[in-house]
Protein backbone atom coordinates (compact mmCIF):
# COMPACT_ATOMS: atom_id res chain seq x y z
CA UNK A 1 0.00 0.00 0.00
CA UNK A 2 2.70 2.46 1.06
CA UNK A 3 4.96 1.37 -1.82
CA UNK A 4 2.11 1.85 -4.30
CA UNK A 5 1.58 5.35 -2.99
CA UNK A 6 5.27 6.24 -3.17
CA UNK A 7 5.69 4.86 -6.70
CA UNK A 8 2.52 6.57 -7.93
CA UNK A 9 3.52 9.84 -6.34
CA UNK A 10 7.01 9.63 -7.82
CA UNK A 11 5.63 8.96 -11.30
CA UNK A 12 3.32 11.97 -11.06
CA UNK A 13 6.08 14.18 -9.66
CA UNK A 14 8.50 13.12 -12.40
CA UNK A 15 5.94 13.65 -15.14
CA UNK A 16 5.11 17.10 -13.78
CA UNK A 17 8.75 18.09 -13.42
CA UNK A 18 9.47 17.00 -16.96
CA UNK A 19 6.44 18.84 -18.34
CA UNK A 20 7.33 22.03 -16.50
CA UNK A 21 10.98 21.73 -17.54
CA UNK A 22 10.10 21.06 -21.18
CA UNK A 23 7.46 23.77 -21.06
CA UNK A 24 9.71 26.45 -19.62
CA UNK A 25 12.74 25.72 -21.78
CA UNK A 26 10.81 25.43 -25.02
CA UNK A 27 7.82 27.66 -24.49
CA UNK A 28 9.18 30.51 -22.40
CA UNK A 29 10.26 31.98 -25.70
CA UNK A 30 7.86 30.19 -28.00
CA UNK A 31 9.21 32.06 -31.02
CA UNK A 32 11.93 34.60 -31.83
CA UNK A 33 11.16 37.82 -33.67
CA UNK A 34 12.83 38.74 -36.98
CA UNK A 35 15.00 41.31 -35.14
CA UNK A 36 16.18 38.67 -32.64
CA UNK A 37 16.89 36.19 -35.44
CA UNK A 38 18.86 38.80 -37.39
CA UNK A 39 20.90 39.62 -34.28
CA UNK A 40 22.14 36.06 -33.79
CA UNK A 41 21.26 33.81 -36.69
CA UNK A 42 23.17 30.55 -36.95
CA UNK A 43 22.89 28.79 -40.32
CA UNK A 44 21.37 25.33 -40.05
CA UNK A 45 20.02 25.90 -36.55
CA UNK A 46 16.32 25.27 -35.91
CA UNK A 47 14.17 28.23 -34.89
CA UNK A 48 10.58 29.15 -34.42
CA UNK A 49 10.12 32.56 -35.99
CA UNK A 50 7.08 34.78 -35.43
CA UNK A 51 6.02 38.04 -37.06
CA UNK A 52 3.61 39.72 -39.39
CA UNK A 53 3.35 38.63 -43.02
CA UNK A 54 4.25 41.88 -44.81
CA UNK A 55 1.72 43.29 -47.25
CA UNK A 56 2.63 42.58 -50.86
CA UNK A 57 5.29 40.02 -49.94
CA UNK A 58 3.26 36.83 -50.38
CA UNK A 59 3.86 34.74 -53.49
CA UNK A 60 2.20 31.35 -53.82
CA UNK A 61 2.68 28.94 -56.70
CA UNK A 62 -0.09 26.31 -56.49
CA UNK A 63 1.55 24.04 -59.10
CA UNK A 64 4.86 23.64 -57.33
CA UNK A 65 3.53 24.50 -53.82
CA UNK A 66 6.27 27.10 -53.49
CA UNK A 67 5.33 29.67 -50.86
CA UNK A 68 7.47 32.79 -50.47
CA UNK A 69 6.79 35.65 -48.07
CA UNK A 70 8.47 38.07 -45.70
CA UNK A 71 7.99 38.19 -41.93
CA UNK A 72 8.52 41.53 -40.18
CA UNK A 73 8.29 42.93 -36.66
CA UNK A 74 8.61 46.66 -37.38
CA UNK A 75 12.39 46.73 -37.01
CA UNK A 76 13.68 43.82 -39.09
CA UNK A 77 12.42 41.59 -41.89
CA UNK A 78 13.20 37.98 -42.78
CA UNK A 79 12.39 36.34 -46.14
CA UNK A 80 10.76 32.92 -45.70
CA UNK A 81 10.48 30.05 -48.15
CA UNK A 82 8.23 27.06 -47.70
CA UNK A 83 6.97 24.15 -49.74
CA UNK A 84 3.40 23.19 -48.96
CA UNK A 85 -0.06 24.53 -48.30
CA UNK A 86 -0.52 27.19 -45.61
CA UNK A 87 -3.38 27.03 -43.05
CA UNK A 88 -6.66 28.80 -43.88
CA UNK A 89 -5.99 31.82 -41.68
CA UNK A 90 -2.55 32.49 -43.14
CA UNK A 91 -2.37 35.69 -45.16
CA UNK A 92 -0.80 39.09 -45.69
CA UNK A 93 -1.14 41.54 -42.81
CA UNK A 94 -1.70 38.73 -40.31
CA UNK A 95 0.52 37.11 -37.73
CA UNK A 96 2.31 33.84 -38.42
CA UNK A 97 4.76 31.56 -36.65
CA UNK A 98 7.03 29.39 -38.79
CA UNK A 99 9.27 26.48 -37.79
CA UNK A 100 12.42 25.77 -39.73
CA UNK A 101 16.06 26.61 -40.14
CA UNK A 102 18.06 29.66 -41.09
CA UNK A 103 19.78 29.13 -44.40
CA UNK A 104 23.28 30.43 -45.14
CA UNK A 105 21.86 31.93 -48.35
CA UNK A 106 20.02 34.59 -46.32
CA UNK A 107 16.51 33.24 -46.03
CA UNK A 108 14.49 31.16 -43.58
CA UNK A 109 13.57 27.68 -44.77
CA UNK A 110 10.26 26.87 -43.08
CA UNK A 111 9.06 23.31 -42.59
CA UNK A 112 5.82 24.26 -40.79
CA UNK A 113 3.61 27.34 -41.10
CA UNK A 114 1.29 28.27 -38.23
CA UNK A 115 -1.21 31.12 -38.46
CA UNK A 116 -1.47 33.27 -35.35
CA UNK A 117 -4.96 34.44 -34.58
CA UNK A 118 -5.90 37.71 -32.88
CA UNK A 119 -8.41 37.95 -30.03
CA UNK A 120 -10.78 39.96 -32.22
CA UNK A 121 -13.97 38.48 -33.62
CA UNK A 122 -16.00 40.28 -36.23
CA UNK A 123 -19.39 39.67 -37.75
CA UNK A 124 -19.49 39.56 -41.55
CA UNK A 125 -20.37 42.84 -43.20
CA UNK A 126 -23.86 43.50 -44.49
CA UNK A 127 -27.29 43.29 -42.93
CA UNK A 128 -27.80 39.53 -43.38
CA UNK A 129 -26.92 38.67 -39.80
CA UNK A 130 -26.14 35.10 -40.70
CA UNK A 131 -28.00 32.67 -38.52
CA UNK A 132 -28.76 29.20 -39.77
CA UNK A 133 -29.35 30.21 -43.42
CA UNK A 134 -25.85 31.61 -43.61
CA UNK A 135 -24.53 28.52 -41.90
CA UNK A 136 -26.24 26.19 -44.38
CA UNK A 137 -25.03 28.29 -47.27
CA UNK A 138 -21.41 28.16 -46.13
CA UNK A 139 -21.60 24.49 -45.24
CA UNK A 140 -22.68 23.78 -48.81
CA UNK A 141 -19.43 25.32 -49.88
CA UNK A 142 -20.69 28.58 -51.37
CA UNK A 143 -18.74 31.62 -50.32
CA UNK A 144 -16.06 31.33 -47.64
CA UNK B 1 -32.45 12.16 -7.27
CA UNK B 2 -33.53 15.08 -5.15
CA UNK B 3 -35.93 17.68 -6.48
CA UNK B 4 -33.19 20.32 -6.37
CA UNK B 5 -30.95 18.18 -8.56
CA UNK B 6 -33.81 17.53 -10.96
CA UNK B 7 -34.48 21.26 -11.25
CA UNK B 8 -30.78 21.95 -11.90
CA UNK B 9 -30.70 19.23 -14.53
CA UNK B 10 -33.68 20.64 -16.37
CA UNK B 11 -32.30 24.17 -16.19
CA UNK B 12 -28.95 22.95 -17.54
CA UNK B 13 -30.74 21.12 -20.37
CA UNK B 14 -32.72 24.22 -21.25
CA UNK B 15 -29.59 26.35 -21.07
CA UNK B 16 -27.65 24.01 -23.35
CA UNK B 17 -30.51 24.01 -25.87
CA UNK B 18 -30.58 27.81 -25.79
CA UNK B 19 -26.79 27.77 -26.13
CA UNK B 20 -26.99 25.59 -29.25
CA UNK B 21 -29.60 27.90 -30.77
CA UNK B 22 -27.42 30.91 -29.97
CA UNK B 23 -24.24 29.31 -31.31
CA UNK B 24 -25.71 28.02 -34.57
CA UNK B 25 -28.86 30.02 -35.19
CA UNK B 26 -28.25 33.51 -33.86
CA UNK B 27 -24.51 34.20 -33.77
CA UNK B 28 -23.20 35.23 -37.18
CA UNK B 29 -20.43 33.47 -39.02
CA UNK B 30 -17.13 35.01 -38.00
CA UNK B 31 -15.62 37.12 -40.77
CA UNK B 32 -12.07 35.73 -40.92
CA UNK B 33 -12.38 32.21 -39.48
CA UNK B 34 -15.73 31.14 -40.80
CA UNK B 35 -17.82 28.49 -39.08
CA UNK B 36 -14.83 26.98 -37.23
CA UNK B 37 -15.05 29.87 -34.79
CA UNK B 38 -18.29 28.40 -33.40
CA UNK B 39 -16.18 25.89 -31.47
CA UNK B 40 -15.48 28.84 -29.17
CA UNK B 41 -18.96 28.46 -27.65
CA UNK B 42 -17.79 25.15 -26.18
CA UNK B 43 -14.10 25.89 -25.76
CA UNK B 44 -14.29 29.11 -23.73
CA UNK B 45 -17.17 28.20 -21.35
CA UNK B 46 -15.44 24.84 -20.72
CA UNK B 47 -12.24 26.43 -19.43
CA UNK B 48 -14.04 29.16 -17.47
CA UNK B 49 -16.14 26.51 -15.71
CA UNK B 50 -12.96 24.48 -15.09
CA UNK B 51 -11.44 27.56 -13.40
CA UNK B 52 -14.62 27.82 -11.33
CA UNK B 53 -14.50 24.11 -10.44
CA UNK B 54 -10.86 24.24 -9.33
CA UNK B 55 -11.56 27.48 -7.44
CA UNK B 56 -14.26 25.58 -5.54
CA UNK B 57 -11.71 22.81 -4.86
CA UNK B 58 -9.38 25.44 -3.37
CA UNK B 59 -12.02 27.01 -1.12
CA UNK B 60 -13.46 23.65 -0.03
CA UNK B 61 -9.94 22.34 0.72
CA UNK B 62 -9.19 25.35 2.94
CA UNK B 63 -12.50 24.88 4.76
CA UNK B 64 -11.75 21.19 5.23
CA UNK B 65 -8.30 21.79 6.69
CA UNK B 66 -9.82 24.44 8.98
CA UNK B 67 -12.66 22.50 10.54
CA UNK B 68 -12.41 18.93 9.14
CA UNK B 69 -15.96 19.10 7.79
CA UNK B 70 -16.58 15.95 5.71
CA UNK B 71 -19.00 17.89 3.50
CA UNK B 72 -16.26 20.27 2.35
CA UNK B 73 -14.07 17.31 1.42
CA UNK B 74 -16.85 15.72 -0.63
CA UNK B 75 -17.45 19.03 -2.41
CA UNK B 76 -13.72 19.33 -3.26
CA UNK B 77 -13.67 15.75 -4.55
CA UNK B 78 -16.77 16.17 -6.73
CA UNK B 79 -15.72 19.58 -8.05
CA UNK B 80 -12.27 18.31 -9.05
CA UNK B 81 -13.83 15.45 -11.03
CA UNK B 82 -16.13 17.79 -12.92
CA UNK B 83 -13.30 20.28 -13.46
CA UNK B 84 -11.12 17.59 -15.05
CA UNK B 85 -13.94 16.70 -17.47
CA UNK B 86 -14.36 20.34 -18.50
CA UNK B 87 -10.58 20.81 -18.89
CA UNK B 88 -10.61 17.76 -21.16
CA UNK B 89 -13.43 19.26 -23.24
CA UNK B 90 -11.45 22.49 -23.48
CA UNK B 91 -8.27 20.73 -24.67
CA UNK B 92 -10.12 18.52 -27.19
CA UNK B 93 -12.12 21.39 -28.72
CA UNK B 94 -8.97 23.53 -28.78
CA UNK B 95 -7.14 20.90 -30.81
CA UNK B 96 -10.07 20.55 -33.22
CA UNK B 97 -10.10 24.34 -33.65
CA UNK B 98 -6.33 24.61 -33.87
CA UNK B 99 -5.90 22.28 -36.84
CA UNK B 100 -7.86 24.36 -39.39
CA UNK B 101 -6.99 27.79 -37.96
CA UNK B 102 -3.38 27.52 -36.78
CA UNK B 103 -2.45 24.56 -38.93
CA UNK B 104 -1.60 22.22 -36.05
CA UNK B 105 -3.49 20.08 -33.52
CA UNK B 106 -1.00 20.81 -30.77
CA UNK B 107 2.05 22.91 -30.02
CA UNK B 108 4.00 23.39 -26.79
CA UNK B 109 3.39 27.08 -26.26
CA UNK B 110 2.95 28.43 -22.73
CA UNK B 111 -0.87 28.37 -22.78
CA UNK B 112 -1.20 24.82 -24.09
CA UNK B 113 1.58 23.60 -21.82
CA UNK B 114 0.15 25.18 -18.68
CA UNK B 115 -3.36 23.93 -19.37
CA UNK B 116 -2.09 20.38 -19.90
CA UNK B 117 -0.17 20.66 -16.62
CA UNK B 118 -3.43 21.72 -14.97
CA UNK B 119 -5.19 18.68 -16.45
CA UNK B 120 -2.48 16.31 -15.18
CA UNK B 121 -2.27 17.92 -11.71
CA UNK B 122 -5.99 17.43 -11.08
CA UNK B 123 -5.88 13.91 -12.53
CA UNK B 124 -3.09 13.34 -10.00
CA UNK B 125 -5.33 14.82 -7.32
CA UNK B 126 -8.03 12.24 -8.11
CA UNK B 127 -5.42 9.44 -8.23
CA UNK B 128 -4.08 10.52 -4.83
CA UNK B 129 -7.57 10.34 -3.34
CA UNK B 130 -8.13 6.88 -4.81
CA UNK B 131 -4.79 5.53 -3.63
CA UNK B 132 -5.08 6.26 0.07
CA UNK B 133 -7.47 3.93 1.84
CA UNK B 134 -7.80 5.77 5.11
CA UNK B 135 -10.60 8.26 4.48
CA UNK B 136 -9.36 10.96 6.82
CA UNK B 137 -5.78 10.83 5.54
CA UNK B 138 -6.91 10.86 1.90
CA UNK B 139 -8.99 13.96 2.60
CA UNK B 140 -6.10 15.71 4.37
CA UNK B 141 -3.53 15.00 1.64
CA UNK B 142 -6.00 15.88 -1.09
CA UNK B 143 -6.83 19.17 0.61
CA UNK B 144 -3.16 20.17 0.63
CA UNK B 145 -2.78 19.24 -3.06
CA UNK B 146 -6.08 20.98 -3.85
CA UNK B 147 -4.64 24.21 -2.45
CA UNK B 148 -1.21 23.92 -4.11
CA UNK B 149 -2.72 22.93 -7.48
CA UNK B 150 -4.75 26.15 -7.59
CA UNK B 151 -1.47 27.99 -8.28
CA UNK B 152 -1.79 26.74 -11.86
CA UNK B 153 -5.11 28.53 -12.48
CA UNK B 154 -3.56 32.05 -12.78
CA UNK B 155 -0.61 30.47 -14.61
CA UNK B 156 -2.96 29.19 -17.32
CA UNK B 157 -4.91 32.41 -17.57
CA UNK B 158 -1.97 34.83 -17.65
CA UNK B 159 0.39 32.61 -19.67
CA UNK B 160 -0.62 34.45 -22.84
CA UNK B 161 0.54 37.73 -21.27
CA UNK B 162 3.66 36.47 -19.49
CA UNK B 163 5.16 34.57 -22.41
CA UNK B 164 5.07 34.74 -26.18
CA UNK B 165 2.50 32.20 -27.26
CA UNK B 166 0.76 31.01 -30.37
CA UNK B 167 -2.53 31.19 -28.49
CA UNK B 168 -4.21 34.59 -28.66
CA UNK B 169 -4.88 36.66 -25.49
CA UNK B 170 -8.29 36.33 -23.83
CA UNK B 171 -11.24 38.07 -25.45
CA UNK B 172 -13.67 37.89 -22.55
CA UNK B 173 -11.81 37.90 -19.21
CA UNK B 174 -9.72 41.04 -19.65
CA UNK B 175 -9.84 44.73 -18.77
CA UNK B 176 -12.02 46.81 -21.09
CA UNK B 177 -14.85 45.71 -23.33
CA UNK B 178 -14.33 42.57 -25.44
CA UNK B 179 -13.10 43.27 -29.01
CA UNK B 180 -15.95 41.24 -30.30
CA UNK B 181 -19.31 41.69 -31.95
CA UNK B 182 -22.04 41.89 -29.21
CA UNK B 183 -23.92 38.91 -30.67
CA UNK B 184 -20.85 36.70 -30.16
CA UNK B 185 -20.58 37.91 -26.56
CA UNK B 186 -24.27 37.16 -25.93
CA UNK B 187 -23.95 33.65 -27.40
CA UNK B 188 -20.87 33.05 -25.24
CA UNK B 189 -22.68 34.27 -22.12
CA UNK B 190 -25.68 32.00 -22.72
CA UNK B 191 -23.38 29.02 -23.16
CA UNK B 192 -21.34 30.00 -20.11
CA UNK B 193 -24.51 30.16 -18.00
CA UNK B 194 -25.59 26.76 -19.35
CA UNK B 195 -22.18 25.24 -18.54
CA UNK B 196 -22.33 26.66 -15.02
CA UNK B 197 -25.73 25.05 -14.48
CA UNK B 198 -24.33 21.81 -15.84
CA UNK B 199 -21.40 22.10 -13.43
CA UNK B 200 -23.83 22.65 -10.55
CA UNK B 201 -25.89 19.66 -11.61
CA UNK B 202 -22.92 17.27 -11.96
CA UNK B 203 -21.34 18.45 -8.73
CA UNK B 204 -24.54 18.22 -6.68
CA UNK B 205 -25.12 14.72 -7.99
CA UNK B 206 -21.56 13.59 -7.25
CA UNK B 207 -21.59 15.09 -3.75
CA UNK B 208 -24.78 13.15 -2.96
CA UNK B 209 -23.36 9.92 -4.41
CA UNK B 210 -20.13 10.32 -2.41
CA UNK B 211 -22.17 10.82 0.77
CA UNK B 212 -24.29 7.76 0.04
CA UNK B 213 -21.16 5.71 -0.69
CA UNK B 214 -19.79 6.66 2.69
CA UNK B 215 -23.06 5.74 4.40
CA UNK B 216 -23.07 2.35 2.72
CA UNK B 217 -19.46 1.52 3.55
CA UNK B 218 -19.51 3.06 7.03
Amino acid sequence: MRAKFVVGGAVIALALTYMIYAGVTQSAVYFVTPAELRASAVAGKAYRLGGMVLLGSLRWEPRTLDLHFTLGDGTAIVPVRHKGTPPDLFGEGRGAVVEGTWSADGYFRASLILAKHSEEYKAPHGASQAGYKELLRTLKGEGR
Amino acid sequence: MTSRERALGWLAGLGLTAGLVMAFGVAPREATQGNVQRIMYLHVPAILVAYLAFGVVLVASVIYLWGRAAGADRLAHASAEVGVVFTGINIATGAIWGKPTWGTWWTWDARLTSVSIMFVIYLGYLLLRAMIEDRERAARFAAVLGIVAALDIPLVHFSVYWWRTLHQPPTLLRPGSPPMDPTFVLALMVNLAAFMLLYGYFTAKRVRLLRQEEEVFA
